[in-house]
């Protein structure tokens, strides 16, 4: 079977028109087929997966459980899961076998969803295409020479070629959105604070957060009411309740007000993702939307701000990496030193180690106030931005990526290239706002990702509006051609 | 580039520090993009939520899990983590 949506699935599952078992081992049967192509995992849990789809039915034969209960889901390898590799898509972490869950882990099992396994990505989540990650790339299920963008590329994948309905991302720079825009699927990034960061390897800790890559926003919303909420393991965690997404995502949206800020559509922007995103404006404007101009000024700041914010905290993050309590070790070390500078030289990859030198520099003694606290000023300026234009619409809309699905190989060479594809994602996690993308049609054969950005905490605001615009259309729907499942064009190294 | 790779303990190799030094380069001409905006009187933006560290009572809240822990370190004997000898 298909997956569907999990509300679709959910109402299956509890009417015993299907089990947990079924959906599991049709997941899992996928996953056998399709992934020697698009290498969307690093590990695969049958035994664990069959025995939590078991345990779900037998709470569903018992009338218990809740919306997600025998759900089949996967998690991006960057959330610690007991007893199971989490590697982080690094030689780093290779041989680590996390000994707890995440709480986004652990909340989603004790509402029953079954994980069959953990996604690839970007190395330590640092990436846009998922060309650093040590498991080799993931391919993009509407064409396997291009990129399904990164970093939570794997779930990108899996959920757009049907393996699961929905699986679990992280985004600190765009890291959800923009794979969901690259292959045609929802992809949502609640407010820093709002899913815990226990238990999610931290890669720069004021800009990461947990979220979902889906089929639909009304997914996310069900998901997120069971991801979000307030963890005292997170010193970030936001203590304030999480409201019913899913009870507000009918509310209509006449006479309500959308945002276009002129500084989206600069000379970067790919005319076919403008075209489809000016046809998204007027779909809203048919549902009774207005549609202003804000200004974003600040904007263009944004990518240099966050390549000195996030490598800064990068670097301070993964001096953790030492050789000494888990992860890699070199062999043979002939010292203290010795030991952590090559355990950290052999452990990590190019990028992650170039992220690493540039957060030491712009961190170092003389460069810190030129450098760290300029961007932190930057990104204050940016903030200011977006909380004065929400003082006057409901919700921000803008392209999420400048273009469609890149080649994989195209943006390697320079790094610069592949940091300005976030160029328009990255402002909402420097503001710590939600975003959410959503399909809008197509460039050639290939998806298109539409951007909903919202105030502090205003998740429910932007879920609404994704689900009215999915209710009026249906380019959610589109569904890559199948693959031939052919293992000699395998991602694996 | 050195002092920048001991400071970041990397034992970066002469291939891997010339590719480190070209790309660097091209990154601090991204971020440079910052030296002329004015911040002037701009509070500094440590983080998205306006809010104070929690405290919690000092109450043991962990149990003892060495063993678990220690299962994933690269050398471990009887509950130490052994590293090359560091005081002589």
């Amino acid at each position: 079977m298909e997956p569907d949506s999990i509300a679709g699935l959910s109402r299956a599952l509890r009417a015993r028109k299907v089990s947990s078992r079924e959906l599991t081992e049709a997941a899992l049967a996928r996953i056998g087929r399709l992934d020697p192509l698009l290498n969307a995992f690093i590990t695969v849990t049958p035994e664990q997966a069959l025995a939590a789809a078991t345990a779900a039915d037998a709470r569903l034969a018992r009338g218990e459980g809740t919306a997600l209960t025998g759900v089949p889901i996967a998690h991006k390898d960057i959330f610690c899961t007991r007893g199971i590799l989490t590697s982080c898509g690094s030689k780093m972490l290779a041989n680590f076998t996390a000994p707890y869950d995440a709480a986004v882990v652990e909340r989603l099992a004790a509402a029953g969803v079954v994980s069959v396994g953990k996604t690839n990505m970007d190395e330590f989540a640092m990436g846009s295409s998922n060309e650093t990650s040590y498991y080799g790339p993931v391919r993009n299920p509407w064409d396997p020479e291009r990129s399904p963008g990164g970093s939570s590329g794997g779930s990108a994948a899996a959920v757009a070629a049907g393996v699961v309905p929905a699986a679990t991302g992280t985004d600190t720079g765009g890291s959800i959105r923009q794979p969901a825009a690259l292959v045609g699927i929802t992809g949502f990034k609640p407010s820093y604070g709002r899913c815990s960061r226990y238990g999610m390897i931290a890669f720069a800790s004021s800009l990461d957060q947990a979220g979902v890559l889906t089929r639909s926003a009304e997914d996310a919303a069900l998901l997120m009411e069971a991801m979000a909420g307030f963890d005292p393991r997170d010193s970030t965690s936001a203590n304030r309740p999480v409201p019913a997404y899913a009870a507000a995502l009918d509310q209509p949206l006449r006479g309500r007000r959308i945002g276009v800020p002129p500084e989206f559509f600069d000379a970067g922007l790919d005319a076919r993702c403008e075209a489809r995103l000016r046809e998204a404006l007027q779909v809203f404007a048919a549902l009774g939307a207005e549609i202003v101009d804000v200004a974003l000024p600040h904007l263009a700041l944004s990518v240099p701000t966050y390549y000195i914010v996030a490598p800064a905290e990068a670097s301070s993050n993964l001096a953790r990496f030492d050789g000494v309590r888990f992860g890699h070790r070199c062999e043979a070390p002939g010292s203290i030193e010795d030991l952590y500078k090559r355990s950290r030289q052999e452990g990590f990859g190019a990028e992650v180690k170039r992220r690493i030198m540039t957060g030491t520099y712009v961190l170092s003694a003389g460069y810190y106030d030129a450098y760290y606290l300029q961007a932190q000023k930057a990104r204050a300026l940016i903030a200011a931005d977006l909380r004065r234009a929400f003082e006057s619409v409901d919700v921000i809309a803008g392209p999420t990526t400048p273009t469609p699905a890149f080649r994989l190989g195209e943006k390697t060479a320079d790094p610069v290239q592949m940091y300005l594809n976030d160029i328009y994602t990255i402002a909402v996690n420097l503001a710590g706002v939600p975003g959410i993308s959503v399909p809008c049609g197509f460039a050639g054969d290939l998806p298109v990702g539409l951007q909903l950005i919202g105030p502090a905490f205003g998740e429910g605001v932007v879920l609404n509006f994704a689900h009215q615009y999915q209710l009026a259309t249906d380019w959610h729907r589109r569904r890559p051609p199948e693959p031939a499942a052919n293992p000699a064009q395998g991602g694996r190294r | 580039m050195d002092h920048i790779a001991h400071l970041a303990r990397l034992a970066l190799s002469d291939a891997e520090a010339a590719d480190c030094v070209a790309k660097l380069s091209r990154i601090l001409g991204l971020v440079d993009q910052l030296q002329g905006v004015d911040t002037t009187g701009v509070e500094p933006m440590a983080h998205p939520l306006a809010m104070t560290q929690r405290l919690r009572s000092d109450e043991i809240t962990e149990s003892d899990q060495r063993e678990d822990y220690q299962r994933n370190a690269p050398r471990a004997d009887q509950g130490l983590y052994l590293v090359p000898r560091v005081i002589e």
